[in-house]
């Protein structure tokens, strides 16, 4: 069966939660929610309505809108037939997580190299949240990230070049080089941020959504209905950040998307022995707001997913928390020496790149040829390589942007003769600046 | 306590030493003749400390993100192997988490050392130590308190930690009675002064400086051993001018100090230890004696430590001042990412202090 790839992941991910030693009763774990269920069906070529999983009747009373929708859709035949994407989509897809992949090995031979320093986060294995997330956003649409924030700004539109240059530290890069790897920002682009601390991003996301809400129903522009995205670990999950975050979106109904990239490890602590509870997506429910598993290593379900909830949170019904079973394939950082995790754990996750699979599926699928990724690949390669060129070429940034912008007006800086802040004009940094 | 020992080597016994030169600190030869011990860097010395201070009361207990594999600068190796999961373990990703936790352990009677992996994650937890551990004998009358609490974290520039890996946040807890911030300056000094925080009925919070946890080698003494707080150190003699630092700024200062005294001029350097309760007293009696006064640290000039140490020195040695109290400190941004060599209070940014002061 040309969808059999898909099935057996289905299968051996149900397995993997009871091969790991856990005080979980297996019988208990559900591994994937109904409206899951339902696009397995679709995969299979088989869109039977009339038998509905199993699994429905026992998560009705958890899942409150989203497996509603998703069974109206199941009775109206997608007019791009039985398959879930489409060729130019997949292809979209596909170049993106070549795209994820190869700036991330990029950025490990640069670091080996001493190009760029610092404390690197890198992304290897979990492109496919990245991408079924963000490529089915808006360009006005907000993004907010964690340190391991490279992809998802690549993601949402940021050129190759200046994530490059702004790991490299130069002038060039998207944040001037005062970021580095950790802190990616792009108001073009409505990527609000790279946030090193773990669950700083969630309230600030928050905010963000509340404002696209009080745009679109005080200040009346129809037309905004700009979702938030923000991603964040694990770990995050047992802050109490996450949960003040959590109650405040559900009480306002705010048009968010909580995406948890579970990888099971903080660094160096097992998701399973710091977590009283470790299926994140039932403390959606919790606060009113519907939560879903998600096999976070298929990029074709991520997407079906995420759908579903931007959507919803469009519609202006609130928030969704979306837990998205992944796995980091490198260390935690590149300083990590990955120790720690189990080598047939790793072994487990990397027979489910989700990069190869997307590769099988279009190609079973006939929606793309060998030669056509192939030719993508070596198109982003090329683009990779120029981005380290460009950002090999880049000037460092100059001394006197030391002292710009920690404040609006920085005392002593002032107004210049023009009106504005002379910090504004662009001739500023001709080292005028006390240092 | 002979067969924990042997772990790290072979048991000295006791014999008078003489004062050895050592890498990045200068000290004065010990008063108590310890015997001479093998060369340990600055998170070993930290991890022989932990040891001893779990091994020596049994209601010690550590914990905090990653402690169980030893931490990831490997401050705790060894910990959960010896004492059981049940004293040392891992903790969920939440600081404030921690330390209110910390708190309670400490309120029942057992000594939590709580361990925050970089100081710039501490801020969740300034709430519970500000308005909780602070306070907590005061306004129970003595009934309760957390005098059983250390908060351990590495603090400081580590040449590559950009804005949130690097800060010092020292000068935050200063200013709140009721706590101790100690800050040792190489790997003697640190098991000393450890075993002295967790045993001191007062909660402290411990910096260590990260950029020495590998680069600092001294001979640390294996036995247990405590170093006085409140006590700070005259480690260079000099006649011009007072140096006063902490961590491994100290290093920086130095340096700067033989440089100086090429040139003719005279360096008193004092390690201040423990930021407060500081030693008013060996400070004031250094300024009495020099009459120029200069402190350094990397934190951001406007209210930093310094700024409280230069207010009290003028207060009660404005007389015998014969320039103003000078800081050569970090500059009043966030810390940077590549501008940190522009940031830092560098070497030369000291000597060009210390001579602009001295010729004032």
């Amino acid at each position: 069966m040309s969808s059999s790839t898909f099935s057996s992941m289905n299968t051996i991910k149900s397995s993997c939660f009871t091969t790991e030693n856990h005080s979980l009763n297996p019988s208990s774990i559900i591994p994937t929610s109904s409206f899951l269920v339902s696009t397995h069906k679709l995969r299979f070529n088989t869109p039977t309505a009339n038998s509905p999983p199993c699994f429905i009747k026992n998560r009705q009373t958890h899942i409150v809108a989203v497996s509603d929708v998703k069974q109206k859709q199941l009775k109206s035949t997608p007019s791009v037939g039985n398959l879930l994407i489409t060729k130019e989509e997949g292809l979209e897809l596909y170049e993106d997580m070549i795209l994820g992949r190869t700036f991330e090995d990029m950025c490990a031979q640069m670091y080996y190299r001493g190009k760029m320093f610092g404390f690197v986060h890198l992304y290897n294995g979990q492109e496919a949240v990245s991408t079924g997330f963000i490529k089915l956003l808006k360009q006005q649409d907000c993004v907010v990230s964690t340190y391991r924030d490279h992809v998802h700004a690549l993601s949402k539109g940021v050129p190759a070049r200046e994530v490059m240059s702004e790991l490299f530290g130069k002038t060039t890069g998207c944040v001037r080089g005062q970021g580095g790897s950790m802190h990616m920002f792009s108001k073009e682009h409505n990527l609000i941020g790279g946030f090193a601390f773990i669950g700083e991003g969630i309230p600030i996301a928050t905010g963000t959504a509340f404002t696209s809400k009080y745009n679109r129903e005080v200040l009346k522009q129809a037309d905004c209905d700009h979702v938030t995205l923000a991603f964040f670990g694990d770990g995050t999950c047992n802050n109490g950040q996450f949960f003040e975050c959590l109650n405040m979106a559900a009480l306002w109904k705010l048009p968010i998307v909580f995406v948890v990239e579970n990888n099971l490890w903080a660094i160096g602590m097992s998701h399973e022995r710091a977590t009283s509870d470790p299926e994140i997506w039932k403390k959606g429910p919790a606060f009113g707001m519907p939560g879903v598993h998600v096999d976070g290593m298929d990029v074709l379900k991520v997407r079906e997913v995420a759908k579903e909830a931007v959507a919803r949170a469009r519609r202006g019904d609130g928030p969704t928390l979306i837990e998205c079973e992944t796995y980091r394939f490198r260390g935690h950082s590149l300083a990590d020496p990955d120790e720690l995790r189990d080598p047939s754990e790793k072994a487990h996750y990397a027979a489910r790149d989700p990069i190869t699979a997307l590769k099988k599926y279009m190609i079973e699928n006939k929606l793309a040829g060998e030669a056509e990724l192939k030719a993508i690949e070596k198109k982003i390669d090329e683009l990779v390589e120029e981005a380290v060129e460009f950002a090999d070429a880049s000037p460092h940034p100059d001394r006197s942007q030391l002292l710009q912008n920690v404040f609006a007006d920085p005392k002593g800086f002032g107004i210049g003769p023009d009106g504005r802040y002379r910090c504004e004009d662009p001739k500023f940094t001709q080292g005028t600046a006390h240092v | 306590m002979a067969t924990g020992l042997t772990r790290f080597g072979r048991r000295m016994r006791w014999v008078p030493s003489v004062c050895n030169g050592r890498q990045f600190s200068t000290s004065v030869c010990d008063k108590d003749h310890n015997p001479p011990a093998k060369s340990f860097n600055l998170y070993t010395a930290i991890n022989q400390a932990l040891h001893i201070a779990m091994e020596t009361d049994p209601r010690a207990y550590v914990f905090g993100e990653d402690v169980g594999f030893g931490g990831v600068f490997r401050c705790t190796t060894g910990l959960a192997d010896r004492f059981g999961k049940t004293r040392v373990f891992n903790t969920p990703l939440c600081e404030q988490g921690i330390v209110g936790f910390a708190i309670g352990l400490a309120a029942m009677g057992n000594r939590a050392i709580a361990e925050i992996q970089f100081a710039d994650y501490i801020f969740p937890a300034f709430d519970q130590l500000v308005n909780e551990a602070a306070k907590f004998r005061y306004r129970s009358g003595n009934q309760f308190n957390c005098g059983g609490l250390t908060v351990r974290a590495p603090y400081g520039a580590v040449g590559h930690g950009a804005l949130y890996h690097s800060q010092s946040p020292e000068a935050f807890f200063c200013h709140v009675p009721g706590l101790k911030v100690v800050i040792p300056r190489s790997p003697r000094e640190a098991k000393g002064l450890l075993l002295s925080s967790i045993r001191d009925p007062n909660p402290v919070v411990f910096f260590e400086p990260k950029w020495l946890y590998r680069l600092s080698v001294e001979e640390v003494p294996e036995h247990d051993y405590m170093l006085p707080l409140s006590e700070a150190q005259v480690i260079r003699e000099g006649s011009d001018i007072t140096l006063v630092g902490w961590g491994a700024q100290l290093s920086i200062m130095e340096q700067a100090c033989i440089d100086a005294e090429k040139e003719g001029i005279s360096c008193e350097l004092i390690d201040l230890k423990t930021l407060i309760p500081w030693d008013k007293e060996t400070v004031e009696a250094s300024v009495r004696k020099t009459g120029r006064l200069l402190i350094s640290h990397e934190a951001p000039v406007t209210g930093g430590f310094g700024a409280e140490i230069a207010a009290s020195i003028v207060e009660r040695c404005f007389l015998r001042l014969e320039a103003p109290v000078a800081r050569v400190c970090g500059l009043d941004t966030p810390f940077p990412l590549v501008f940190e060599p522009l940031y830092m209070p560098t070497k030369n940014k000291v000597l060009d202090s210390i001579k602009s002061t001295v010729h004032y």
